[in-house]
């Protein structure tokens, strides 16, 4: 059977270099891996990352509170001030093993209580809603090497997240279950849309996704249909084949919502400690997949805002501001909070009522995209964020 | 033939069916016109569904001899009710989706349709949250259908006030802190505090009436969520509490109602009771930046991903002077020069994308769960759209790389599957009519067979676009 990529070759789209990495890191050798975790509804970073130390901690959390470290079923310990969730085991493990980070008290630009604009603002890496209609990581990818046929970035889902939408072409990919189309009716859909841009490209890059997808049986549609844990991690399996592929992309985003958590929070166990679960088991299931390419690798998961430190009135919680961010893999400087931390006093609070930000999840973003993906300073603060000169890039989240 | 018959039928329909531009080019606008009328039109698959009431009263009964049967040396549900539990959630969710599909692709009235599903998307519930699956196309059919050419406020509270939404926004679990109970139960158990829950308040402020740039405040949010305490659905909990009501309807409950007089955005409310609510609905429905807002989502979704402001301002001018009348709204759409200028002006969502691929081939399936699996497969599952704000309407949120390619998988299933003998070229000129290019009509007719034709076609951007 003629593969995708001869295809490509023959409609005389999209020359792939074969032998040669498809793009070359400006001031790096390459093999530089970055993959965003969206967690799409806000989820609590008051209880990935409890600050058991806090002595407010208990009293504000009352129910939500989580069993201090050493208890049964307790928080698995980071430093004398702050725990991580018990269903976290495995980024807890890593961070024993100097391979994770937690950035707490974070928080994008945006400071109102809407779902989908705190998105807009976390993705758009502007200021504030709307102010672009790309996404920053779009913007990055440009001294990367993009031009059609070597995407640097996949989005591991049907439609590209607004982060990765923009001028730089980038792969996306989601499992099917339908049957394929037959090669000679690819060709003629080519030969099609190639006076139509908008289908010309989307095309191209469709058939380069399927190409690398079909390298081995790696997920079938029922699989990645299964429950969430189940689904995570074959979405994490996945990723890891096209960033491990030889001429596949670097830079991978992948999303998972249900953190929206209003009522019947849990708290060891429950809604949120199961999403949890799966997400822990999703990111070991990525450093597994990816080999040694893992020493290379940064993980960071991050949410539009956080939850209210204070419980609502049905054991859930409401929309906040400031939330916790993860760093993970062999390329993080791992080991260590970085936070400076405000308090849960009445008076400590945003508005009296969500956990205050004291770190701009830009600067986290700018220390990550400049010290694992060299991106420039000038790039950074122009193009890739602009008008962000509130939020210097926080420095040694990487290894040197 | 009139490039407006092809618009009228693409654009505001649901895709022509092999025959109908030849009705529609008499009087393309005419004809958009005359589906605005009433509710009655409805497809009998429809008609024939059971009542929420009914589906909820069959959702807590079992629930409750799952309560009574389980073990309770580990307080884990017995196997075969839970079975029996997803048994009859799919089997309500089959058929609500079955029925949905069914009459969206053998409709007369498809603009009618349209407007159905516009509003369903725009009072979004998603059915990942039990028992929703069970109720969402009867949410739909109950609360929307009705109220699609009526009054704006009559939809809204039609919608805040059924079952579903106030599942889907944990309404019935919020309680006045100030509220008979609310105080009781503060007093009796001092481990956890029982009170609001802003989530409903909250959602019809950002995303069924004012616009997150409404104007409102973290004030107004807290406040309208005490002023609907009590909005609730009738019958016993799971666990017990409040007998009152009749089961699976709304219900008022003023025991948990937070008392007194409130202020949203500026005005005080004095009404008691569930009047409080109804009337910050009914100024909320005529409030300006409730009609811009919604004008724009008008405009966007039916003529461009960037409408021209001159219509939106246009369409929220005629809203706020009819007072949330719905049919002059959609009459100054359909009147709006804008509305006709250009024939493929939108990127088709991937919901009237297969359905109007199954319109082209005049078929009407009898089971539409490859439907489901298709859509869910393009990024928009059927009642599923994960967030209250319902699916994005522009191209760049559907435009994904993969998300094509799944279309020209489904272009290949339904010519696999449903595929006719009819001619590909001539599907496409009775489909598209004048916006069939020539150079798409060539393309097809070089096809190596009449299925990949039909695979071509349905993946052109002709088709694609409306």
């Amino acid at each position: 059977m003629v593969s995708r990529r001869d295809l490509l070759k023959a409609a005389g789209i999209g020359a792939i270099a074969s032998g040669i990495p498809g793009l070359s890191l400006a001031g790096t050798d390459g093999e530089e891996r970055f993959v965003l975790v969206i967690l799409r509804g806000a989820a609590d970073g008051l209880a990935v990352a409890p600050p058991y130390g806090d002595g407010n901690y208990r009293k504000v959390r009352g129910e939500l509170a989580l069993p201090a470290p050493g208890d049964d079923g307790g928080l698995l310990k980071l430093d004398g001030l702050f725990g991580l969730h018990p269903s976290l085991e495995g980024i807890h493990g890593e961070y024993q093993d100097q391979r994770a980070l937690i950035v707490h008290a974070v928080a994008s630009p945006y400071r109102e209580r809407s779902h989908f604009d705190g998105q807009d603002v976390l993705e758009n890496g502007g200021a504030a809603v709307g102010v672009a209609r790309d996404g920053w990581l779009n913007r990055s990818l440009l001294p990367l090497g993009s031009s059609l046929g070597d995407e640097v970035a996949i989005a591991m889902a049907q439609t590209t997240p607004l982060v990765l939408r923009g001028d730089n072409s980038v792969m996306s990919w989601a499992p099917s279950q339908m049957p394929d189309a037959d090669d000679s009716t690819l060709r003629r859909l080519q030969a099609m849309y190639a006076d139509d841009a908008f289908f010309a490209t989307r095309l191209t890059q469709a058939l380069e996704a399927q190409e690398i997808a079909a390298g081995e049986s790696m997920m079938s549609g029922r699989q990645a249909r299964g429950n969430n844990a189940q689904q995570t991690r074959a979405m994490a399996q996945a990723t890891a084949r096209f960033l491990t592929a030889d001429d596949g992309p670097r830079i991978a985003v992948i999303e998972a919502g249900g953190w929206d958590t209003h009522a019947n929070q849990g708290t060891t166990g429950g809604a949120l400690a199961n999403r949890l679960e799966a997400l822990d088991e999703g990111l070991m299931a990525l450093r597994d997949g990816l080999g040694d390419a893992w020493s290379k690798t940064v993980v960071a998961v991050v949410t539009e805002f956080g939850r209210t430190v204070a419980v609502n009135g049905t054991r859930g919680t409401d929309h906040g501001t400031a939330s916790a961010a993860i760093l993970l893999g062999g390329a993080v400087n791992g080991g260590q909070v970085v936070a400076d931390w405000p308090g849960l006093r009445q008076s400590d609070l945003h508005q009296g009522r969500d956990l205050k930000p004291t770190t701009d999840m830009r600067s986290l973003f700018k220390g990550v995209l400049s010290e694992h993906l060299s991106i420039s300073a000038n790039l950074l603060n122009e193009k890739v964020f602009p008008d962000s000169a509130v939020a210097p890039r926080l420095t040694g989240l990487v290894r040197a | 033939m009139k490039k407006d018959t092809a618009i009228a039928a693409n654009r505001f329909g649901l895709g022509a069916r092999p025959g109908d531009l030849e009705t529609i080019d008499k009087d393309p606008k005419g004809w958009l016109l005359d589906q605005l009328e009433g509710p009655s039109r409805l497809a009998g698959d429809i008609r024939d569904l059971p009542a929420s009431a009914d589906v909820l009263v069959e959702v807590r009964d079992l629930r409750r001899s799952q309560r009574e049967m389980s073990d309770p040396a580990n307080d884990a549900p017995a196997p075969d009710i839970v079975q029996k539990y997803r048994q009859l959630v799919r089997r309500h969710f089959l058929e609500q989706t079955n029925a949905r599909y069914r009459a969206a692709a053998e409709s007369d009235y498809p603009f009618h349709e349209r407007l159905v599903h516009f509003w369903s998307n725009h009072f979004a519930i998603s059915a990942d949250k039990q028992p929703l699956p069970a109720i969402a196309g009867l949410y739909e059919n109950e609360a929307i259908r009705p109220n699609v050419a009526g009054n704006f406020y009559d939809l809204l509270l039609a919608c805040e006030q059924h079952p579903a939404m106030i599942v889907y926004l944990d309404n019935q679990r919020s309680i006045g802190p100030g509220s008979t109970l609310g105080k009781r139960a503060n007093r009796l158990r001092r481990d956890r505090s029982i009170g609001l829950n802003e989530n409903l308040a909250r959602e019809i402020l950002e995303l069924h009436t004012l616009g997150v740039d409404g104007g409102y405040t973290q004030d107004d949010v807290t406040t309208f969520a005490k002023v609907i305490t009590g909005w609730s659905v009738g019958g016993a909990t799971d666990n017990g509490r409040f007998a009152d009501g009749d089961p699976g309807t709304f219900q008022f409950r003023s025991p948990i109602h937070e008392p007194g007089d409130h202020e949203v955005l500026g005005k005080r409310y004095a009404q008691s009771g569930v009047a409080q609510g109804e009337a910050v609905l009914r100024d909320l429905a005529v409030h300006p930046s409730t009609a811009r807002f919604v004008a724009a989502k008008l405009a966007r979704h039916f003529v461009a991903d960037e409408p021209p402001q001159a219509l939106v301002d246009e369409l929220a001018a005629t809203w706020l002077e009819n007072g949330g009348e719905l049919a002059p709204v959609y009459e100054a759409l359909i009147d709006a020069e804008a509305a006709w200028a250009e024939p493929l002006a939108k990127y088709k969502s991937p919901h009237d994308f297969v359905i109007s691929s199954l319109r082209a081939f005049n078929h009407v399936p009898d089971d539409t769960r490859f439907i489901v699996g298709a859509l869910d497969l393009m990024g928009q599952a059927p009642f599923r759209p994960g967030s209250p704000a319902g699916w994005p309407d522009t191209a760049d949120e559907w435009g994904g790389a993969d998300a094509l390619y799944k279309r020209i998988e489904w272009s290949n299933t339904v010519a696999r599957v449903i595929g006719s003998r009819v001619n590909p070229v001539e599907i496409g000129d009775a489909v598209l009519g004048p916006v069939f290019a020539a150079e798409t009509r060539k393309a097809i007719a070089r096809a190596e067979s009449n299925a990949q034709g039909h695979t071509l076609f349905l993946a052109s951007p002709d088709f694609q676009r409306r």
